[in-house]
């Protein structure tokens, strides 16, 4: 027997459906066999941004080939709202008017798919069109609606600070939005039960939300509907509210029909009418000193929201969290505005607004740095938290485990920054056309839902008496690993091989009143909810052992798929099935809430949380300053997962994360024409990154003496959102060899996404300067 | 004519015969609705995410080839004489999991799994074709393929470790390749395979233009890349239909003293060898055309005959001067390319005409030749700007200029006023800066997503002033050199 259980914490087990992936045998929603007469729901959209509905037509919709039902907003016995915060600001099927072109007005029912698909698109509406506001800057043009009430975040006094600060300068930012482009889009299936029940399956990270939200729709108790997600296809966020429309449309039409009903859009509905990133408007103004030390900061952060709120108060509060990245500002006041466009309503996307918030945040480092003539690099260590008095984010939380300077000083070691930085100057003098460009940039980001109430989790562990032990908590899987993680918790926990833990699909009738899975807190939540119930049932055990025994519990142990009674020692499932002959109760919820964190958003203070997670990246990059091509050239990564419960996975995360973020910065372009449309609603037009837009050469290394100061489980850190915004040096780094065609002198002030045309457009205005 | 009322194709190990086939049912539909065969995903329903990814083997050039292909704008008729391996036939013929499989989780390729089997199929094909791939292979393998989860590092790692994993010699599409070559033998036939009024797929290019000549409303169905998103995104009828998988003839690509002659239903990957060796200033061209499940199904007459004014082909072969023929029934025309195309959605093509065969004199050694493709991503993109410069230079000066691009008129189109002023002027940099205000002249482009159109313009005038360099300066590296450069280094 080897000396370690197979499968416990700190080991880099593979996925636990990494064989069923690559075989095709990973069942997704979509290839769940179908209960016979399942019927097929498709939804029809709006083709109008803004307008009055003057009349809808549908008669041929219903009439069409194998249609069976039309449903619309009439036929709702509940609510026809499925917004996230309550604000009743997001209906299923819009009534009177349409907010944004592709906004759904009716969903068809039908034998098939296709002939649900066919029908959809033979309704005929008309439309007192209006003009429709489109983007941030179109809305503070105008009324600048707001879809929620903003946040203010502010300590100090930055107007006088302004004033008296040896240097100062203004800026814009302009940084794009991103769509999720999960590879499984949208999909939803109900099947009807007795009474009032229905048992909805949904690729959704937030089951229990479906669950609300279905029960709103349908006017019953949240008891009556059961919601099953066993794997998502990649939700990155996407998943988070969006997919209630889905869900709801489903349930509706099944308990209708009394028949299961099926529901996925197309990839281009699915893009066209479910929300993405934030694009965000930056404007600061910022006071410094002449050896870079950041002295005030006010900003703006203006969000192209969409129609609706969904989740964009909290999106823009986390972006103004996040500005202040590493840096300590003395004097600071932020401000979000979530404005009101008339375009899909934007929702959660790793980061949650964070990503832009930092990037914004970044770019004022960077002109700090082109105003002085420096290495952006020196900047930045000119104002990391951490020294005397300086600890205090702009939110009032202190910064006490900032592990940052000793990231960047082992990086810049290992990635050869200065020696490279050194080359590049070089290698841009001596060539006339292509040009290179480094960044080193760092990452701080704040773990815990800024909803506090978020901060809590549930399992259920049940061993079976023949010492097999089934696991179940509220956190989804999305790709992300974390059904993987909590078994490798639960195996350490009882001290057998994983192989021991099945994990099993997360239902609202096994863990309720569940969180989302989001905010990079699956682990650090569903971990220790696991934890504590397997802690429970270990000590009924110990109990148990301890009688028979006639030992003190303090001489059980559970070691190696064995548990230690004094000196003697029985096999695991050995005592389990004694235990169950004894009566001993083999199951146990187990339960978790995040201890310490409080946040008062009406006064901009608390602490809002747990702990921090950091990183740093050195990105190199080429230039064409013909056509503004470029490539990444080498990406250098150091990260922060404290002690990690499963490098391979969490390596994976940051990889993955990091070439997300990248493409978020240059080729991911949204565009929408003038009357409204989202024109880039597939691949064919939306480029994510593919296998040859990966740095050239990519240095992955995880942090190998950080354990986090919170008692997080197993010391480890949150790694889905942080290494995301690594990403933000290959913009930096394009930033820089954009520079080098003004000899440095001028910041670019590069938008998001720098596509080709806008790091050419840069080089043209900064030769023009 | 003989005729034939089904088509026939093996499906993994099982001999399909249907009779009763509707001309858009994509094979992707077949897999997962017909038949359950649910390990093959749908991504997108467009031919671009390659989670539909299957094999397609057919009998033709040396023996036995399969091919990666997007099943989502497949159609099942134009299967008739293949093979199709899907995702569940590799475990099943194994018994485990084959060696891709096992690299792929060795190395923690897959995250959310969803696009896991259609990468497994891509680099199952590459793995046929090259066991020991490096890293510039794999991603040409994989343009075709997105993954949102894990940046790509460790596929590429998996793609690389596959023979570590099993011989393939071994593999069961290799060693049971004689059988196979046999059932397809089996199942070909020179009868047109008709089924109803309204869909057919002729054995031969003689019963092609035979049956198109009365049908002249019939959708030429060749490789799909284009009339499949009719289908899936725009649900248009496409049959009457008339599928040019079978016909082999269609395909050839020959050498013809100094001309290279293209068969219209030569696919991209069938061209790149002859490309390669004879072309070789198209190579990084050819190879950033689509995706490689998109270049094994698209063809050079289906890109032409479309009529888009941002296909990648026309530019180069405009510049070099290329001609098609044109066929209706027995009679024939020739046409020069450039005139082929009359204006946005018009091409001089009669109805029941079909594009037979491409001829595309071979650039001189003494030619200046080049062809650029600007998209907003290196690969598996649509270019916002296509273009083809060729020009000759005989003592210091310019003696004949083509240029043609893509993208920044109605069609593909000549800059014929550029062309004017660089004929005669001398080889230099003035003369290339002084000419490119003149594309002004030459081009109003628009602006969509792709670009705008004064970067459409800007950039059309810098490649001239790119074209230049590269061919005035022998030491000139390009970005794209430099990124296949640093390709080719060791991974971390």
């Amino acid at each position: 027997m080897s000396e370690q259980i197979k499968g416990g914490a700190h080991q880099s087990i593979i996925h636990e459906s990494a064989a069923k992936h690559v075989a095709g045998e990973a069942t997704y929603l979509d290839d769940m066999a179908e209960p016979s007469g399942t019927l097929h729901a498709y939804l029809g959209l709006s083709n109008c941004a803004s307008g009055v509905i003057k009349s809808i037509d549908l008669d041929a919709v219903r009439t069409a080939d194998g249609v069976v039902d039309v449903l619309t907003a009439k036929g709702i016995p509940g609510e026809n709202d499925v917004s996230p915060t309550g604000l009743h600001d997001d209906p299923i099927f819009a009534t009177d008017r349409v907010e944004f072109w592709g906004q759904p007005l009716f969903a068809v029912v039908a034998e098939t798919r296709e002939k649900a698909r066919r029908a959809a698109h033979l309704a005929k509406v008309t439309y007192a069109e209006e003009t429709p506001i489109l983007d941030a800057a179109a809305a503070l043009d105008g009324d600048a609606e707001l879809v929620t009430k903003p946040l203010r975040l502010k300590r100090g006094d930055p107007k006088p600070a302004l004033d008296q600060a040896p240097m100062r300068l203004q800026g814009e930012m302009s940084i794009g939005g991103q769509d999720h482009f999960y590879l499984e889009g949208h999909i939803a299936m109900a099947i009807p039960g007795e009474d009032d029940e229905v048992t909805v399956f949904s690729s959704t990270q937030h089951p229990t939300e479906i669950q609300h939200m279905v029960a709103h729709v349908l006017g019953v108790a949240a008891h009556a509907v059961t919601v099953n997600v066993r794997r998502m296809g990649g939700g990155f966020g996407g998943k988070e509210t969006q997919g209630s429309l889905f869900a709801a449309v489903a349930a509706l039409a099944a308990k209708k029909h009394n028949r299961a009903v099926k529901i996925r859009p197309d990839r281009d509905d699915d893009m066209v009418a479910t929300g993405k990133r934030h694009d965000f408007l930056v404007n600061y103004d910022v006071g410094f000193d002449e050896t870079g030390k950041l002295l005030a900061l006010d900003a703006d952060f203006a969000a192209r929201c969409g129609f609706s709120a969904d989740l964009s108060g909290p999106v823009t509060d986390r972006a103004l969290f996040h500005a202040d990245n590493c840096y300590f500002i003395p004097d600071v006041e932020l401000r979000s505005k979530p404005l009101k466009t008339n375009t899909v309503s934007n929702t959660a996307f790793r980061g949650f607004g964070g990503p832009q918030g930092m990037l914004g945040g970044e770019r004022v480092i960077e002109e700090i740095a082109y105003a002085l003539g420096k290495d952006p690099l020196e900047v930045r260590k000119a104002n990391f938290y951490g020294g005397k008095g300086e600890n205090l984010t702009p939110y009032h939380q202190e910064v006490d485990d900032c592990i940052i300077e000793k990231i960047i000083e082992e990086l810049e070691e290992t990635a050869d920054y200065q020696e490279r930085r050194e080359a590049v100057l070089e290698f841009n003098k001596s060539n006339r056309i292509l040009k290179r460009g480094i960044a080193l940039t760092p990452v701080k980001f704040g773990i815990s839902f800024t909803a506090t109430w978020y901060n809590q989790a549930g399992a259920l562990i049940h061993v079976y008496n023949d010492g097999s032990i089934q696991l179940n908590h509220g956190g989804t899987e999305m790709g992300q690993g974390l059904y993987t993680k909590v078994a490798q918790v639960v195996a350490e926990e009882f001290q057998v091989d994983i192989d021991q833990v099945k994990v099993t699909a997360t239902r609202t009738d096994k863990v309720p009143n569940t969180s989302a899975t989001a905010a990079s807190s699956g682990t650090d939540l569903n971990g220790m909810a696991a934890a504590n119930a397997a802690q429970k049932i270990k000590a009924r055990l110990v109990a148990f052992l301890a009688e028979k025994h006639d030992v003190d519990p303090s001489e059980i142990a559970f070691e190696n798929n064995q548990i230690l009674v004094g000196s003697e020692a029985f096999a695991f499932r050995d005592v389990v099935a004694e235990a169950y002959m004894n009566r001993v109760q083999l199951s146990a919820t187990g339960f978790y809430k995040t201890p310490e964190i409080h946040w008062d958003r009406d006064q901009g203070k608390g602490k809002p949380f747990y702990y921090f997670a950091y990183g740093a990246a050195v990105s190199e990059v080429v230039i064409d300053t013909l056509t503004g091509e470029y490539f990444v050239d080498r990406v250098d990564v150091l990260h922060d997962v404290g002690r990690s419960i499963n490098e391979a996975i969490d390596k994976g995360q940051v990889e993955g994360a990091f070439v997300q973020g990248m493409g978020w910065l240059t080729t991911e372009e949204l565009w929408w024409s003038k009357d409204g449309q989202l024109k880039t609603h597939a691949p064919s037009t939306y480029k994510i990154p593919v296998a040859s837009d990966r740095p050239r050469q990519f240095n992955v290394s995880l942090v190998n003496w950080s354990e986090n100061k919170a008692r997080t489980i197993h010391r480890s850190k949150a790694v889905g959102e942080p290494p995301f915004m690594l990403a933000i040096s290959v913009l930096e780094a394009l930033s820089m060899a954009v520079a080098s065609v003004a000899d440095y002198k001028i910041c670019p002030r590069l938008d998001a996404p720098a596509t080709p045309e806008c790091v050419l457009m840069a080089i043209k205005r900064l030769k023009g300067a | 004519m003989k005729t034939r009322d089904c088509i026939r194709f093996w499906l993994n190990d099982e001999l399909i015969e249907l009779g009763d086939v509707k001309a858009d049912l994509t094979l992707l539909d077949y897999l997962r609705l017909a038949r359950t065969l649910r390990g093959t995903k749908e991504g997108c329903a467009e031919g671009d995410c390659g989670a539909c990814t299957v094999l397609v083997g057919r009998l033709g050039g040396d023996g036995l080839i399969y091919e990666s292909v997007n099943s989502c704008i497949r159609f099942v008729g134009s299967l008739d004489g293949t093979h199709v391996v899907t995702i569940e036939h590799l475990k099943g013929k194994v018994g485990e999991l084959h060696p891709v499989q096992q690299a792929m989780v060795e190395h923690h390729g897959s995250q959310c799994g969803f696009c896991t089997p259609g990468f497994v199929m891509s680099l199952y094909a590459m793995w046929m074709a090259e066991p020991e791939p490096d890293v510039a292979t794999i991603e040409q393998n994989l343009q075709g393929n997105l993954c949102r989860c894990t940046g790509y590092q460790p596929i590429i790692k998996a793609a690389l470790s596959v023979s570590e994993h099993g011989k393939l010699e071994d593999d069961f599409l290799v060693a049971e390749r004689a059988s196979i070559i046999e059932k397809l033998e089996a199942i070909a036939d020179d009868a047109l395979v008709k089924l109803g009024d309204d869909i057919f797929a002729p054995a031969n290019t003689d019963q092609f233009a035979e049956i198109y000549a009365p049908h002249p409303d019939a959708t030429i169905v060749a490789g799909s890349t284009d009339v499949g998103l009719w289908v899936t995104k725009f649900m248009r009828e496409i049959s009457p239909a008339i599928f040019t998988n079978r016909l082999n003839d269609f395909r050839a690509v020959e050498i013809d003293g100094d001309n290279l002659r293209i068969k219209g239903g030569a696919s991209y990957t069938e061209l790149l060898p002859v490309i390669d060796e004879h072309v070789p200033q198209l190579s990084r061209f050819w190879r950033r055309i689509g995706g490689e499940q998109v270049r094994n199904m698209g063809t050079i007459g289906g890109n032409i005959a479309n009529g888009s004014p941002i296909g990648d082909t026309p530019p180069p072969l405009i510049a070099l001067g290329a001609k098609i023929v044109l066929r209706k029934g027995d009679e024939r025309r020739e046409l020069s390319l450039e005139k082929f195309f009359i204006e946005y959605g018009k091409q001089d093509r009669a109805p029941g005409e079909l594009v037979e065969e491409i001829i595309v004199p071979l650039p001189k050694e003494a030619d200046l030749f080049a062809a650029y493709k600007i998209s907003k991503r290196r690969d598996e993109d649509i270019s916002a700007v296509c273009a083809a410069f060729n020009i000759q230079v005989d003592d210091g000066r310019i003696s004949n200029a083509v240029i043609a691009f893509g993208g920044m008129a109605g069609t593909p189109k000549r800059a014929t006023e550029v062309e004017k002023v660089l004929v005669g002027a001398p080889w230099s940099e003035r003369t290339i800066v002084d000419a490119k205000a003149f594309f002004e002249k030459d081009y109003t482009p628009l602006t969509d997503w792709r670009a705008s159109a004064p970067y459409r313009l800007e950039v059309a005038q810098n490649l001239l002033e790119r074209f230049y360099f590269e061919h005035a300066d022998e030491n000139a590296v390009s970005l794209d050199e430099l990124h296949q450069a640093g390709t080719l280094e060791v991974l971390a």
